[in-house]
C-alpha cells in the first residue's frame, strides 16, 4: 500500500503583507521625524534663504532679486555683535565646563545613592520660565543688590561706584548660568559610564590619580565634553535675552541685531542673511572643534 | 627555603561591621602560583585588592619583597593585576594598552617597542597592535589583560578570577596557557577563584577562605588527600562525612564507634586526641561489593542499598544508603563496563569498603597549623 501523497502546498508568491510592513517598519519610524524636519526646518531654512537674497520693505513687499546686498550689510557692520557673540558664548561655554564638569564628575563617581536627587538639583531651575531666571539675576546683580552689596560693603573689595549690570560680566554670567545644565547633564551621562576598574587599572599600570584623570577620565569623557559644550555653545551664540535684560546696547549680541531687524525693524533680508552667517559659522567651528578632540573617539 | 614575596601579617578589613577579612596571616614564596580559593564573599578579592594596593587594611601588615607596602598608592607598588572584567581602555589600541605601563615609567619609545611585540607575542596575538579593544574576543582580551600587566616585570602577578568570564573549552585552555607563561616569566602569581578544579590545576599551593580567614593552606595533594575541615573536605572535590565517637585503639588503628554501632578503623595520628571525629573518605576510594564477596580483613566496612545510579563516561556514580543513615557517594571506574553493564542496580544490598590509610579526619579542635 503507498502513502497518500501529500497535498503540495502553495505559497503565495512574492513576501506576505506581514514581510512587507516589517520590511517597511524602520521607514514608518522615521517618517513621522523627517515629515517634522522637513516642514519645520528645510522648507523654512530653505525659505529663509530666499528672502536673504530678495530686496523690497516690509511696506513694498519683497522681490526675490539674487541680490547679494544683504550678505554684505550683515558682513560689514556687525563686526562688534558677532565679535561679542563669539567671546560671550565663548567665555560663557568654558565657565559652564570649569563649573560643570567637577559637579558632574561628583555626582557620577561620589552621588552613591544621592545621585537622582542631585541631577534633580540641577535641573531643578528648569521649572521656572527662563525669562523670569534671567530677570532675577538683574535683580541679583543690580548696584544696591545682595552681589555687589556684599562684595562693596562687607568685604570692601570693589569700588564704591563698582557697577556690574550692563557690562559683559553681566552677560555672560546669565548665559553660563541658563545653560549650566545643558553643560552637566551630557557630561554627567559620559564620566557615570566610565567603568571605575578603569580608573584603578591606571593606577595599577603608575598613573597617579592626575595621571589616571588625564589619561583615561578625560579621553573617555570627550563625548560628553562635545555634546556639552556643542549644548552651551551654540545657543549661546545665538541668544539675545541675556543681552537685553542684563546688557546695555554696548553688549548686544548678533541674536539682538536678527531680533530687532526681524520684529522691530522689518528688513527680513538682512536678519536672514544674518541667521545664515550665524549658521554657518556655528558649522565650521563645531567641525573644526570635533577635528579638534577626534572623532574618532567621540563615536566609539 | 624560598625568599618570600608577599607577606600578609594578621590583616583584617573591616567593612561596616563585619570583617572581610578576618586576621589573616600569610606568606606567598617568589616564584609560586598561589592561589585563594573559597565562595562569593569569603574575602579572597578583598586580599587580592588589599595586596594590590587597591583597598587599605583595617589594621595589619603586608609586605612585598620585605618592603612595607601596607600604605602605598597601587601606582608605587611593583605589582600588576589582571582584572575579572579585563578593565582593557576602551580609548586605546591593544599596543597603547600593553604599553602603558612602560610608558608610565617613561621607558624608552624603542624599547617599549620591542617589549610590546615580544609579550603579544608570549600570549600568542602577535599583530593584535592596531585594534581597540571591541574589536577583540573575550578570550584576547584576556590575553591582552595578562599582557598589558606582565609587560611591567612585576614583583607579584595578581589575577582576580581572570577565567570567570571564559567558556568552559576555552576556560580549560587558558589554564594551561597561564601555567605555561607563569612557567616561562617566574613571577610570582596570586590567583584567585572559586572554582576548586581551576585551583587544582594550576596551583603549587592553595589558601582555602572561608568566612574571611583561610582554614586550610597547602598543596593541592594535601588539601584534598587530607583536608582538616568540614568546609575544606567539601568545597574540594566530594566527601563522604561519617560523625562518630572515638572507643578505644587497636593494631595502631583508632575505633570510630557510628551511630548504628558500626565501628571504622582509622590511623591513630589523625585522631590527635580528640574524642567526637568526622571520618571522611572520598567517593572514587570507596569500593562497591556484594554482600558475600570476601573483604580484606584490615578493611573498614559499612552495609547499605543502591538509592541512586548515575552513569557520567569515565565512571559510575552511586548513591548508597548506610545503615548508619548517612548516605554514601561512591565513584567506581568504567573499566569493566562495556562487557559486563552496571554492576549494580538501584535496591541491591551493596557492603561498601576502604582501607583506613584513605580516610581522613575533620572535626573536633579547629585546623592545626597549615600544611606546606
Amino acid at each position: 500500500m503507498t502513502a497518500p501523497s501529500l497535498p503540495v502546498r502553495r505559497g503565495p508568491t512574492g513576501p506576505s503583507l506581514r514581510q512587507r510592513i516589517g520590511k517597511a517598519t524602520p521607514y514608518l519610524l522615521l517618517a513621522p521625524g523627517i515629515l517634522w524636519l522637513l516642514v519645520f526646518f528645510i522648507l523654512p531654512t530653505f525659505q529663509m534663504f530666499l528672502t536673504s537674497v530678495s530686496t523690497g520693505s516690509l511696506d513694498n513687499g519683497f522681490k526675490l532679486t539674487w541680490s547679494g546686498a544683504a550678505y554684505v550689510t550683515s558682513l560689514t557692520k556687525f563686526g562688534t555683535q558677532f565679535e561679542n557673540s563669539l567671546i560671550y558664548g565663548g567665555t560663557a561655554t568654558l565657565l559652564t565646563f570649569a563649573i560643570g564638569f567637577p559637579v558632574a564628575y561628583t555626582i557620577a563617581f561620589r552621588g552613591g545613592r544621592w545621585k537622582n536627587f542631585l541631577l534633580f538639583i540641577v535641573i531643578a531651575p528648569f521649572f521656572t520660565s527662563f525669562l523670569i531666571r534671567t530677570i532675577s539675576w538683574k535683580v541679583l546683580l543690580l548696584d544696591n543688590g545682595p552681589v555687589l552689596s556684599f562684595l562693596r560693603d562687607v568685604l570692601h573689595i570693589i569700588p564704591a561706584d563698582a557697577s556690574v549690570i550692563g557690562t559683559p560680566i553681566a552677560v555672560i554670567a546669565g548665559i553660563t548660568y541658563n545653560f549650566l545644565p545643558f553643560m552637566i547633564l551630557p557630561l554627567y551621562v559620559a564620566l557615570e559610564k566610565i567603568d571605575p576598574r578603569l580608573i584603578e587599572a591606571a593606577n595599577d599600570l603608575y598613573a597617579s590619580r592626575w595621571g589616571a584623570f588625564r589619561r583615561v577620565t578625560i579621553p573617555l569623557a570627550l563625548p560628553g565634553i562635545f555634546a556639552g559644550s556643542i549644548l552651551t555653545f551654540i545657543p549661546a551664540l545665538g541668544d539675545y535675552v541675556n543681552a537685553i535684560l542684563l546688557g546695555s546696547p554696548q553688549t548686544q549680541m548678533i541674536g539682538n541685531v536678527i531680533q530687532s531687524r526681524f520684529l522691530l525693524l522689518g528688513d527680513y533680508p538682512v536678519a536672514a542673511a544674518l541667521s545664515f552667517i550665524l549658521m554657518a559659522a556655528i558649522l565650521v567651528a563645531v567641525s573644526i572643534y570635533a577635528r579638534a578632540l577626534g572623532t574618532e573617539q567621540l563615536t566609539g | 627555603m624560598s625568599e618570600i614575596d608577599v607577606r600578609l601579617v594578621d590583616v583584617v578589613k573591616r567593612f561596616g561591621d563585619s570583617n572581610a577579612v578576618d586576621h589573616i596571616t600569610l606568606d606567598v614564596n617568589d616564584g609560586e602560583f598561589f592561589s585563594l580559593l573559597g565562595p562569593s564573599g569569603c574575602g579572597k578579592t578583598t586580599t587580592l585588592r588589599m595586596i594590590g594596593g587597591f583597598e587599605q587594611p583595617t589594621s595589619g601588615l603586608i609586605e612585598l619583597q620585605g618592603q612595607d607596602v601596607t600604605w602605598l598608592p597601587s601606582y608605587k607598588r611593583n605589582v600588576n593585576t589582571v582584572f575579572q572584567s579585563y578593565a582593557l581602555f576602551p580609548h586605546l589600541t591593544i599596543e597603547e594598552n600593553v604599553a602603558f605601563g612602560l610608558r608610565r615609567k617613561g621607558v624608552k619609545d624603542a624599547e617599549v617597542k620591542s617589549r610590546v611585540t615580544d609579550m603579544l607575542r608570549l600570549v600568542e596575538l602577535p599583530g593584535f597592535e592596531k585594534r581597540k579593544p571591541n574589536q577583540i574576543s573575550g578570550g584576547q582580551a584576556q590575553r591582552v589583560a595578562l599582557a598589558r600587566a606582565l609587560i611591567n616585570r612585576p614583583a607579584v602577578l595578581l589575577l582576580d578570577e581572570p577565567l570567570g568570564a571564559l567558556d568552559l573549552k576555552l576556560r580549560k585552555q587558558m589554564q594551561v596557557e597561564l601555567k605555561r607563561i607563569q612557567r616561562e616569566v617566574g613571577i610570582t602569581f596570586i590567583y584567585v577563584t572559586h572554582d576548586q578544579e581551576e585551583a587544582m590545576t594550576m596551583s603549587d599551593r592553595i589558601a582555602v577562605m572561608n568566612r574571611g580567614k583561610y582554614e586550610q593552606l597547602g598543596d593541592p595533594e594535601s588539601l584534598y588527600e587530607r583536608p582538616q575541615t568540614r568546609f575544606v573536605a567539601s568545597f574540594l572535590g566530594v566527601s563522604n562525612l561519617l560523625a562518630g565517637t572515638v572507643d578505644g585503639t587497636a593494631d595502631g588503628y583508632a575505633l570510630i564507634k557510628l551511630a548504628d554501632d558500626t565501628r571504622l578503623r582509622v590511623p591513630v595520628a589523625l585522631v590527635d586526641g580528640n574524642a567526637q571525629i568526622e571520618v571522611g573518605i572520598r567517593p572514587e576510594k570507596v569500593r562497591m561489593n556484594t554482600p558475600t564477596d570476601a573483604i580484606p580483613a584490615a578493611a573498614n566496612q559499612l552495609e547499605g542499598t543502591v538509592t541512586d545510579v548515575a552513569y557520567v563516561g569515565v565512571s559510575t556514580q552511586y548513591i548508597v544508603d548506610s545503615k548508619s543513615g548517612i548516605p554514601m557517594t561512591v565513584y567506581e571506574q568504567n573499566i569493566e563496563r562495556t562487557t559486563t553493564g552496571s554492576l549494580y542496580r538501584q535496591g541491591d544490598a551493596v557492603r561498601l569498603s576502604w582501607l583506613p590509610e584513605h580516610t581522613f579526619v575533620v572535626g573536633g579542635a579547629p585546623a592545626a597549623t597549615p600544611a606546606g
